[in-house]
């Protein structure tokens, strides 16, 4: 792969495609250069992710075409676009959950033996290239989101190819490691190869990169090519991509506000400050550590406090524990010692149902399988955590009337736009599926509220609604614990921040002023590299 | 009114993909005896009249008894997503329970409490059975279709090896169970020759319907099969469904061995095997794992069973003929439901590659035209 004096180009030109009842992708053209980072930008349903799958050759466009340096280039599929040398990677995992990291690395290679040893050196290089520290032998599914993501870099750039795709790649990672993925990125394009970086953090965009384009309901809205990003004060770009990605939404969502959730200026805590010598403890954990089945990261010996009215922010890189902590705070998962304390009651030997009961609740970070079962109604998703209770259910028997009051009630009260209670919760969009949640975990008593990573993968109003709900929640005497990836999203709602690592509290920080996201990030990088060392 | 249209649509695209494989394997296996020089409007004739008319249709009606309740059986594991196919072992244990320990029973107890002892006892020996696949499934997530399927054969063996010897009939040379004598067996329904576990089966298949489609615990059961992870947020305790599901499905399906000697055969041979779950199995998917709607299905079968035993010795076919009538029904099963999900998904029926190699001759040959 070596630079050759004329750059690389591939040109889309008026790539559309259309599903049933949108048009992803309307007329886009666009030309992506080789050693140059190509950002994209647009809200969610912007059509950034179409536009990949068709790049990637996972999907086809009804119309346009895409050539490479003039020569037209068919990417009927997934093969087809690795041979040109385009190398993807997805929001969502695509990796083999049943297979190691390794063997996920060589599902593409064509040779008669596995060459595991090469592999494994391959692997350790471009490690290094991205700063991250992978278990070559570990599966795929004991992985967390943030490790998956990683492997999957290595993945799309394997074979070292053409085009590098990044589809939201910092959306899940700290501060520190988006600085590492930046350096590979440079790397990266120091080799010769295109980059396109899709993000929705216009922060990121003019850091990183070196041209931007700007979707907004499947359309291009803008381009600021390399010579004007050149000249652009920083100010100026941003209030060039803000017009753009927002159009008409942003007088009424508010400059400011646009700006902030765009990721564009640094974020501030949002929520009003409490007492919290005066407000009595709601939840309280006494040297906890969990114990499942998986290979996931479990908590150890965790002790946090959450008062009458806090909302208590964890911070951590994913996959540090996280899930871990919320079930065992939700009670899906057994501690194997310690002891939870809900409203001053030991319950740790209860279980979902119970805690549930006594206003306990959990949004869950894995929405779609988890959350929510998607085959059955929205109906009968909000009262999926209330099954065989009245007045839902009679001597066993399902009352059907019942259940449609209190989902027609929950759909007004959250704005959850369905075509009717009866549709099926899988053909949602992320952001109503997320307010089925929301609507069913914090009605009917709910005292505390568990939440993680509750805006990961919404659209900006949404999360932006998302972010009011649990504030709203948190002021009428409610209690939340926020486990969030997102920093910004922390340093806004939280009264104080405790920060896990490895399943261990490393840090804990009061929310009180400018610093907090560095303090953090300091205790979390600390915490990496004191144990690296 | 948009809902309701989709309603309608929803009913007629269920019925078609019920019914159309059904239809279309008739019509190939017609073909299959055509080319073995056979009539094939000898043979559907044949199973008209040896499945229905006359008195035939009441041996179809016994036939169908043990099928509901396997079909029953296999719906609870399935609608878990618990591949139970262990359906083999677990029938012959409930049989063995009813043949061999059912003579003991029926001389020293009156008939309606021996009855009962056999039927609670099969279904006991068939839940216990199930306990070790689906302990191992629930605790270290083994595969249950190898785990239940090796203890099938387990089971079948033992059953052979109890025929032959401690619950042989000493009376006679071959190796099967003492039969039992008419009057304490099953009775008949007044005015017919169909014994009593025919209703047994359909009240079962419609109290499982209910409790599958309206009660909470049907309802835990469809989340635990659409994702136990969901399963688990939302509280259901996984290890228990697991072995609670297996447990019901076993113990239905040797339920319906017991009652099968105890209505229709009397005594059980060694190597005796219906295999009545190989043939039930793509009726139940083809009933979109409802107990109600297997009903009719299984129905059929029966009469096409009952009928086309006769009708293929006449039409001078092999009995095992019917097999490959039921496979037919799978591939096609598998063929309509693939073409039903894409169409159902806005896409066309061929996968893209293929598509773009037959569209794009008549792309070039439209794009002459307007120019």
């Amino acid at each position: 792969m070596t630079p050759s004096t004329a750059p690389d180009v591939i040109s889309l030109r008026d790539i559309t495609k259309a599903f049933p009842g949108v048009v992803a992708n309307d007329h886009i053209s666009l030309d992506i250069v080789s050693g140059q980072v190509h950002c994209l930008l647009g809200e969610n349903g912007a059509g950034k992710s179409t536009l990949i799958s068709i790049l990637a050759g996972m999907q086809q466009p009804d119309a346009g075409t895409i050539s490479i340096n003039g020569v037209p280039a068919a990417i009927t599929s997934p093969k087809a676009a690795v041979d040109y040398g385009i190398g993807v990677v997805h929001q969502h995992s695509t990796l083999v959950p049943a297979f190691t990291v390794l063997e996920n690395l060589m599902l593409g290679e064509t040779g008669l033996m596995m060459q595991k040893k090469r592999a494994a050196e391959r692997l350790d290089e471009l490690s290094e290239l991205l700063g991250a520290q992978i278990d070559p032998h570990a599966l795929a599914a004991d992985l967390g989101l943030g490790q998956q993501q990683q492997v999957e870099i290595a993945k799309a750039i394997w074979k070292g190819s053409r085009l590098l795709v990044l589809d939201e790649p910092t959306s899940m990672l700290t501060p520190q490691a988006i600085e590492n993925l930046s350096e590979s990125v440079a790397r990266v394009k120091a080799q010769g190869l295109a980059v396109v970086f899709i993000t929705h953090k216009l922060r990121e965009a003019y850091a990183m990169g070196d041209c931007v384009t700007v979707l907004r309901g499947g359309r291009n809205v803008g381009h600021i090519s390399v010579e004007e990003l050149a000249t652009y004060s920083e100010q100026q770009a941003q209030d060039a991509i803000l017009r753009a990605m927002f159009g008409d939404d942003l007088k009424t969502v508010g400059a400011e506000d646009a700006a902030e959730l765009a990721g564009a200026t640094e974020s501030t805590r949002e929520i009003r400050s409490i007492d919290l010598a005066t407000r009595p403890v709601r939840l309280e954990l006494l040297g906890v550590s969990s114990h499942g089945h998986g290979r996931d990261v479990e908590v150890d010996d965790v002790a946090l406090q959450v008062h009458e009215g806090e909302i208590l922010g964890v911070a951590g890189i994913d996959g540090h524990g996280q899930g871990a902590l919320a079930e065992v705070v939700a009670g899906q998962r057994s501690a194997s010692s310690g002891t939870v304390r809900f409203d001053g009651k030991d319950v740790t030997r209860l279980g979902v149902r119970g805690r549930q009961q006594l206003g306990l609740r959990y949004v869950t970070d894995d929405r779609l399988h988890e959350g929510t079962v998607g085959s059955m109604s929205v109906a009968l998703n909000l009262v999926i955590k209330r099954i065989g209770q009245r007045p839902f259910w009679r001597f066993g028997q399902i009352q059907n009337k019942a259940v449609d009051q209190e989902a027609a009630r929950l759909i007004a009260e959250y704005d959850i736009r369905t075509p009717s209670p009866a549709t099926r919760a899988g053909t949602l969009s992320g952001g109503n599926i997320q307010k089925i949640l929301l609507a069913r975990e914090l009605t009917h008593g709910a005292r505390l509220v568990v939440v993680n990573k509750p805006t990961y993968g919404l659209d900006l109003k949404t999360v932006q609604l998302v972010r009011e709900i649990l504030i709203d929640f948190a002021s009428n005497g409610g209690s939340v614990l926020l486990l969030s990836t997102d920093l910004d999203e922390l340093v806004e709602l939280s009264h104080r921040i405790e920060v896990i690592s490895r399943g261990r509290i490393v840090g804990s920080v009061t929310n009180d002023g400018p610093g907090t996201a560095e303090k953090v990030g300091h205790y979390m990088t600390g915490a990496i590299e004191g144990v690296q060392a | 009114m948009i809902t309701e249209h989709s309603r309608a649509r929803n009913i007629v695209d269920g019925l078609v993909r019920s019914i159309l494989p059904v239809i279309l394997a008739l019509i190939v296996a017609g073909f299959i005896m055509l080319a073995m020089g056979s009539n094939p409007l000898d043979f559907f004739a044949g199973v008209w009249t040896y499945g229905i008319t006359g008195g035939n249709w009441q041996r179809s009606l016994v036939l169908m008894a043990p099928l509901v309740i396997v079909a029953v059986g296999l719906i609870v594991a399935f609608r878990g997503q618990l591949w139970n196919l262990g359906y083999n072992g677990q029938y012959l244990l409930g049989a063995v329970v009813a043949s061999g320990v059912g003579p003991y029973l029926f001389a020293a107890l009156p008939a309606w409490l021996a009855t009962l002892i056999i039927f609670v006892g099969a279904i006991l020996v068939g839940a216990v059975w199930s306990l070790i696949p689906a302990i191992l499934k629930a605790r270290y997530g083994t595969n249950e279709i190898i785990t239940s399927l090796v203890m099938s054969f387990i089971a079948v063996g033992i059953v052979n090896l109890l025929i032959k010897g401690p619950f042989k009939d000493p009376n006679t040379p071959m190796p099967q169970t003492a039969v039992i004598p008419d009057d304490q067996l099953l009775p008949y329904i007044p005015g017919t020759e169909i014994h009593v576990g025919f209703v047994i089966a359909i009240v079962l298949a419609l109290v499982a319907q209910f409790v599958l489609s309206r009660t909470s615990f049907g309802l835990r059961m469809d989340i635990f099969g659409a994702s136990p992870k969901a399963a688990r947020h939302v509280g259901i305790n996984s290890t228990w469904m697991v072995i609670l599901l297996f447990a019901l499905s076993s113990g239905l399906i040797a339920f319906a061995g017991s009652i099968d000697v105890l209505g229709q055969y009397t005594y059980q041979r060694a190597n005796w095997d219906p295999h009545y779950g190989d043939a039930v199995m793509p009726f139940v998917f083809l009933a979109r794992l409802s107990p109600l709607a297997a009903i009719p299905l299984v129905a059929f079968y029966a009469i096409l069973a009952t009928g086309g035993t006769l009708a293929a010795q006449q039409a001078g076919l092999n009995v095992d003929f019917l097999l490959v009538i039921v496979g037919l029904i799978l591939i096609f099963m598998t063929i309509t439901e693939y073409v039903g999900e894409r169409r159902r998904l806005g896409q066309s029926y061929l996968p893209p590659g293929l598509r773009r190699t037959l569209v794009r001759p008549f792309d070039g040959m439209r794009g002459r035209k307007s120019s």
